[in-house]
């Protein structure tokens, strides 16, 4: 189903969608209010770039010294070409250790690969610890975002998941309340977890270190109690220097929610006495992307989520109706590159107005790369007939000024006085869900002719 | 299949070489370090304290302590010491802990996170299983923004380590703060002056 259909299950409730619409505008002010604090965010937001736009460019030489790094200090280190691979990975180092019951906290990636079906058909219980992947987990539904995976959801519907899944009493949505019933739950759940499994934030090359960061300390409570940890790393992102991390560390959870860190930034490089660390580097799909020269910055994201809550149509559409594990302005550049078929609206959910590259803190030229897919994705295939004959005849109109001027002509007259079910038929997609404006009496052509002739 | 194929596919697909940047930010100045720390923190969710000494530390943390509030105390200050972590083999056992103290090894004024490594906290889950955390900071341990810190960690050797910046928290309930999510409820932080 393509962007416009899903939208409209999503906009058909207006005040969720007016609701959904300030929250996130509202944690994009506060992005607004950390970042003008201090005059060198630009510079800061450049070096990222640069540091990202080099590490691509040798990421083969940092990918072997991170490795190597990272099994001197006793990590044992994995490779996954895809998903597939990535799954059986962490299936089998599970197996090794009789694992039945994981706690995990956030990651992007194993969304991406469909881990937590997979493990959950060979048997293994999975919880997601983060608070609002909990949430949608208990749902049965994808995050809609990336930093807020429930940002969708009411208090009201979170109450009576609940009270349905965790037995709690009704609390009229109190946030206290459900939180802190959450607490109990998932203490529960990392104290019975044979093996913890992260995401990784970043990866540094010279020392093998990788970083996770939460706020609710949910990657850490899995880890540093389980026997087995596993963290999976796609491999776009690996930093060189340990430095770097002073560049991204800052840029991060100020963009994200206006933080000036997140509560934690855990950095990882040796296993704890008695048990063993796993680290898996991903690819899927990455090294593909890397070769397209247009769309290759995409592989500086960070995760932030700031082009999302910047996002007119993100805000307004809601992350669900993206149908991509990354949503929002991101996802419709690094979605295509997947399938271009069945993401082939994703770059057209946009106004094009840049917003998502102003806020991103490594500088990806996002709303450029929307408009390139835009024409690749025409060129390549022909999903919406009606709108390239549209544009064709639109075209062959612009270059004939007679047969414009008179279906110029035409337009304001008959727009004026054709009846409503006309001009708002199925036609008229730009009619749906707004008013079109009051023809004028003359175009601008007629006008300043007659304005010449009466004053010279 | 895995590394052999990737390190291929990169090599094949990567763009020339482009610059490595060098990082050159201006240290910051104005504010003082432990002003803007203390401001930072608050927003964070964070408390904090400046004592005089260490005993006006001591005396301050025995005072926010109701008497019978916490079984199980445990960490830097050996007078409120009720719980000793090197004695213990399982992490999990450290649930018990209703509160514990650390000596910080460096703070961040611009965001207002403490750095601690496992040498300092003996088991590496003891800051976020606790129920409650302080941590102690001295004033020489400061430093302006996370590129110093970097600096200054890098070569530290450590199996892991850990800004911590407040007391867990989450928003995910639409967009409400609520702190204590699965790790402590509440985080003071007493600095301390640079002779303490």
């Amino acid at each position: 189903m393509s962007h416009p259909h899903k939208a409209q299950e999503f906009i058909a409730n207006e005040n969720r969608v007016n609701w959904h619409d300030k929250s996130l505008w509202h944690v994009r002010e506060k992005r607004d209010k950390a970042v003008n604090l201090f005059p060198e965010w630009e510079q800061l937001r450049e070096k990222a770039s640069q540091i990202k736009s080099h590490t691509l460019s040798r990421l083969d030489e940092y990918l072997e010294e991170f490795e190597k790094n990272a099994i001197a200090n006793g990590v044992k280190v994995h490779w996954a070409s895809d998903a597939i691979e990535h799954n059986d990975i962490v299936l089998s180092i599970f197996r090794e250790h009789g694992v039945q019951r994981i706690v995990k906290s956030k990651s992007m990636l194993t969304e991406e690969c469909h881990l937590n079906p997979f493990l959950e058909k060979h048997g293994i219980e999975v919880i997601d610890s983060d608070l609002g992947e909990r949430i949608v987990q208990l749902a049965k539904e994808p995050p809609s975002h990336i930093v807020m995976p429930a940002i969708h959801k009411k208090r009201m519907e979170i109450d009576e998941l609940f009270q349905k899944h965790l037995h709690t009493p009704p609390s009229h949505g109190d946030e206290n309340i459900l939180t802190a019933a959450a607490r109990e739950h998932l203490r529960q759940k990392f104290m019975k977890a044979d093996a913890a499994l992260t995401g990784v934030n970043f990866g540094i090359a010279e020392t093998g270190d990788f970083v996770v960061c939460t706020n609710e300390g949910n990657a850490d409570m899995g880890v540093h109690l389980a026997p087995v940890q596993i963290s999976s790393m796609g491999i776009e992102k690996l930093i060189p220097r340990y430095e770097d991390l002073g560049v991204f560390t800052r840029l991060l959870a100020r963009s994200a929610t206006g933080q000036h860190i997140t509560t934690y930034t855990s950095q990882f490089r040796k296993p704890r006495a008695g048990t063993e660390m796993h680290l898996i580097l991903v690819d899927n799909g990455r090294t593909v992307q890397l070769g397209r020269e247009k769309y290759r910055r995409s592989l500086h994201c960070i995760r932030c989520g700031a082009c999302m809550n910047t996002c007119p149509v993100y805000r307004r559409s809601g992350g669900h109706s993206y149908q991509s594990v990354i949503p929002g302005p991101i996802g419709s550049i690094l979605s295509p590159g997947r399938d271009m078929k069945k993401y082939s609206s994703l770059p057209f959910a946009s106004s094009l107005c840049g917003s998502c590259s102003d806020v991103c803190p490594v500088k990806i030229n996002i709303h450029e790369q929307l408009y390139f897919w835009r024409q690749d994705i025409t060129q390549a295939t022909n999903e919406e007939p009606a709108k390239k004959i549209s544009m064709k005849m639109t075209g062959w109109l612009f270059t004939k000024p007679k047969w414009f001027r008179k279906a110029g002509k035409f337009g304001r007259k008959a727009l004026a006085k054709l009846p409503r079910w006309m001009v708002y038929n199925s036609m008229n997609v730009w009619g749906k869900h707004r008013e079109l404006p009051e023809p004028p009496k003359e175009s601008f052509q007629e006008w300043y002719q007659k304005n010449r002739k009466n004053n010279g | 299949m895995g590394k052999a194929d990737i390190i291929k596919a990169v090599k094949a697909n990567k763009p020339n070489e482009l610059p490595l940047p060098s990082l050159d930010f201006p240290s910051s100045n104005g504010q003082s370090l432990p002003s803007l720390f203390e401001e930072r923190l608050l927003a964070g969710g964070g408390e904090f304290f400046f004592a005089k000494s260490r005993v006006e530390a001591e005396t301050y943390i025995q005072s926010r302590i109701k008497a019978g509030e916490y079984k199980y105390i445990a960490g830097a200050l050996k007078s409120l010491n009720t719980f000793d972590l090197a004695s213990i083999q399982d992490p999990h056992e450290l649930e018990l802990l209703n509160l514990s103290v650390f000596e910080g090894e460096l703070g961040v004024a611009e965001n207002g996170a403490i750095w601690l490594s496992e040498d300092r906290l003996i088991h590496r889950a003891a800051p976020f299983i606790t129920q409650h955390l302080i941590l102690l900071i001295r004033e020489d341990q400061l430093v302006d923004k996370m590129h110093a810190a970097y600096a200054a960690l890098r070569y530290h050797d450590y199996g892991h380590g850990v800004f911590i910046a407040g007391p867990s928290k989450t928003a995910d309930i639409e967009q409400s703060l609520v702190v204590g999510a699965h790790g402590p409820k509440s985080l003071l932080v007493v600095m301390l002056p640079t002779e303490a």
